[in-house]
């Protein structure tokens, strides 16, 4: 299964991510309608994007008065089916990230869908904060990274043992 | 009729009156001079009269976004404040990145002209659409990025502002405007224009989409123009891992740094103050303003010194040289401390620096008595540096208060005004032009005082593959550069795009975006029309062919070390065929059918 990874550290702030989001779901350059969401922290300039997990348990699903969010169990995508919402926001209330949230018309409920599996915002960040990848292929990268640092720890404990 | 791009509308508050008006914007103007730069200049020569006093009432300070603000084209985020600037009487365009013209374009204006006075500091607050006039009383004096905090704290989390520092409302004649509390329109002296306006900031926050005139045709150009970018050595790579710093090494390589207030132009200590030792020591993290995918600016920390642990954006190459080598520090976290110093107290970096490098200068040589200062200030010390910096920061003493205002009222008040290595009262950057030759047309011809970004010669004398030392061709370079700068300050979007695009790439994005007919040539039309429009204002506010010129040093001294050693600048061998291609006379006028060419004949 494919999720968007988010790498805080690479993040630059530049929210071209945020312009294309809104682009591919309104066909219009509105923040306001964008489901990804760049974080400033002006006072040591530091930035985090946030974005829908598409969580296994997902709150807003549980929610839900009319089934308008469901899981996709093939995509693992919490989809969102306007015809069903009647805007009553619980599932706003419920995520415990304010990844779902209103439109720039303050009626409308919005969310990540990942672009039906071809996200629009990991095409604009060029330094590679956004990602589109296989869990088991993010978890394994991972491991290497630190098994790696612990490689030259272990080499050195070696010699020392010896 | 403006399909896109613009949303149309301009928002006019009188400072004196606190009247605030919606109007709609001339869409004759908007083609004849897109937005920003070209627009704002317009403005200014219909309602104001250039020979006024830049601090007073009767000056206009309009903060202007270009048609590709607030849409997804590469690092268009650029918010343009022009105005009769204070550092010089000239016409002033100053831009900054950050988030503040995205911001602005989505309240529905695509500029805010600021006239008049107020009584009492204010702020305006732009929440979409609607606009009040607030006091200021407890934010002024406050930091540039703690009066952001302040103004946020205030009106909304999420709003991007203005601020000025209080330099700006001490009206340094170096002042800035700073946008996000960091990112900083440096030049001209634009935020002592603001302070004396008693504006201490404006908050923007809207929820209106920005419109483009054929979305298919544009998001195919964007994606184009972004996808020249990343793959650019220095827009895609270069920038990215060192910021604009990776200059250091390399102009100081072609024996272009000046140095000790350009009485050198090659710094030996030039690597420990380089992009590569940034990195190494300093950095924290790249910053990418709107919709960048460049990401030059820095975040960097303090690792020594008395501000030791302070965060701050930058510093720029520019930054890097002005109180690096111009002053011979090597010294890389005094340089830093003195950049965010800048930042906060809303101070032009590239002016400080070498308005602190002419003082020590004046001080060396014994042209000022040794009491005015109240410490050593000898070039290679970066304590000394810092110091003076936090005297202007501070206006600090009469010392301090001189400093403020820039080199050239320094050194004409101790009456060695040809030490300050300036054009048209403006501290040229970090480009000498003794070894960079059409960096000399480009100072001493550039409207608004000397400057790099509007005809960065650099890019193609040093960068691409001409030669550095040669004369033939410079004009014609210079000449093609500032009317290209002009048109692209005039879309909203970053210089820095052109190391990858051309005026084919710009021109098919503010096309698609707005409608407008516009090719490659008529985007360089409508650059050279703006270029000559600040001629005129200039020459209306008493400027002339005289003003044209450079520090006596850069035209007579050679350069004593490095691989220009020997050189000078001829910049009579340029200045004639400079004015001839540009269709001027020899005054630098004009002629009648320039203008007429141009469609500009009324406004001589």
């Amino acid at each position: 299964m494919k999720v968007l990874m988010l790498d805080q550290a690479k993040c630059t702030g530049c929210r071209a991510c945020e312009y294309a989001c809104s682009f591919e779901h309104t066909g219009k350059f509105n923040p306001l309608d964008s489901r990804i969401k760049v974080n400033e922290f002006w006072e040591d300039l530091t930035f985090v994007p946030s974005v829908c997990l598409q969580c296994e348990r997902a709150y807003c699903e549980e929610v839900c008065p009319t089934s308008a969010l469901t899981k996709n169990p093939e995509t693992g995508v919490v989809e969102l089916n306007k015809e069903k919402c009647i805007g009553c926001k619980q599932c706003i209330v419920a995520c415990p990230w304010g990844s779902i949230k209103l439109d720039h018309t303050g009626k409308d409920v919005i969310k990540c869908d990942n672009c039906g599996g071809d996200p629009a915002c990991i095409k604009v960040c060029y330094p590679g904060a956004l990602s589109y990848e296989e869990v088991e292929d993010i978890t394994n990268l991972k491991v290497q990274e630190t098994a790696t640092r612990l490689k030259e720890i272990a080499k050195d404990l070696v010699k020392g043992g010896a | 009729m403006i399909k896109g791009g613009f949303k149309g509308k301009l928002l006019r508050v009188n400072l004196t009156t606190k009247e605030v008006k919606s109007e709609a914007l001339n869409e004759e103007w908007a083609q004849k001079y897109l937005g920003g730069r070209g627009y704002g200049t317009r403005l200014l020569l219909e309602e104001i009269d250039p020979k006024i006093d830049p601090l007073s009432e009767e000056n206009k300070v309009i903060f202007a976004t270009g048609p590709l603000d607030g849409t997804l084209a590469p690092s268009s985020g650029r918010t343009m404040v022009i105005t009769k600037g204070p550092l010089n009487g000239a016409i002033a365009c100053s831009n900054a990145g950050g988030h503040f013209g995205p911001a602005l374009k989505h309240t529905g204006y695509d500029m805010i002209v600021v006239e008049g006075k107020s009584a009492e500091p204010v702020y305006i607050w732009i929440n979409k659409g609607k606009v009040e006039i607030r006091s200021a009383k407890e934010i002024w004096g406050k930091l540039a990025d703690e009066s952001d905090e302040l103004i946020r704290e205030q009106t909304h989390p999420l709003a991007e502002t203005m601020t000025i520092g209080p330099a700006g409302e001490k009206l340094s004649r170096i002042s800035s405007v700073m946008f996000n509390g960091h990112r900083a329109s440096g030049r001209t002296g634009v935020g002592a224009a603001v302070g004396s306006k008693n504006l201490k900031g404006i908050a923007v926050r809207g929820n209106e989409d920005t419109p483009v005139a054929d979305p298919e045709a544009f998001m195919k150009a964007i994606y184009k123009a972004r996808d020249i970018l990343s793959k650019d050595a220095f827009a895609g790579q270069g920038a990215a891992m060192l910021g604009t710093a990776m200059l250091v090494n390399v102009i100081n390589g072609v024996g272009a740094f000046p140095t000790n207030n350009a009485q050198d132009a090659y710094f030996p200590e030039a690597n420990k103050i380089s992009g590569e030792t940034l990195r190494e020591k300093n950095l924290i993290r790249n910053e990418g303003c709107a919709e960048c995918p460049i990401a030059c600016g820095r975040v960097t920390v303090v690792k020594s010194g008395p501000y030791k642990g302070t965060i701050g954006g930058g510093p720029e190459y520019e930054s890097v040289w002005s109180f690096g080598a111009m002053c011979g520090v090597s010294d890389l976290d005094a340089v830093i401390s003195a950049n965010h110093l800048c930042d906060k107290y809303g101070i032009d970096t590239i002016s400080m620096g070498s308005t602190v490098a002419c003082a020590m200068e004046l001080y060396e040589k014994g042209y000022m008595p040794k009491e005015d200062a109240p410490f050593e200030l000898r070039f290679g010390s970066g304590e000394a540096m810092l110091k003076a910096v936090e005297l202007a920061c501070k206006q600090e003493g009469d010392f301090g208060k001189l400093l403020a205002q820039g080199s050239y009222r320094l050194a004409e008040h101790y009456g060695h005004p040809e030490l300050s290595m300036s054009a048209k009262k403006q501290e040229f950057p970090a480009y000498d032009p003794r070894g960079i030759k059409g960096m000399g047309l480009e100072y001493a011809t550039s409207n608004r005082g000397a400057c790099h970004v509007r005809g960065y010669g650099t890019a193609v004398e040093v960068l691409g593959d001409a030669d550095q030392y040669a004369y033939e061709g410079k004009a014609a370079l210079i000449k093609t550069l500032q009317d290209l700068t002009s048109a692209l300050d005039s879309s909203g979007i970053c210089l820095f795009t052109t190391f990858g695009l051309s005026a084919n790439e710009l021109a098919e994005m503010v096309s698609t975006a707005t409608g407008f007919s516009i090719d490659a040539q008529e985007f360089m039309k409508i650059g050279e029309r703006i270029w000559n429009i600040e001629k005129l204002f200039n020459l209306k506010a008493g400027f002339t062919r005289k003003d044209d010129t450079l520090p006596p040093r850069i035209l007579n001294e050679p350069i004593k070390t490095g691989p220009s050693k020997g050189h000078v600048e001829d910049l009579g061998k340029m200045l004639d065929e400079y004015y001839q291609l540009r269709g001027w006379d020899k005054d630098s006028v004009p002629t009648d059918e320039k203008l007429k060419e141009l469609e500009v004949q009324i406004l001589k």
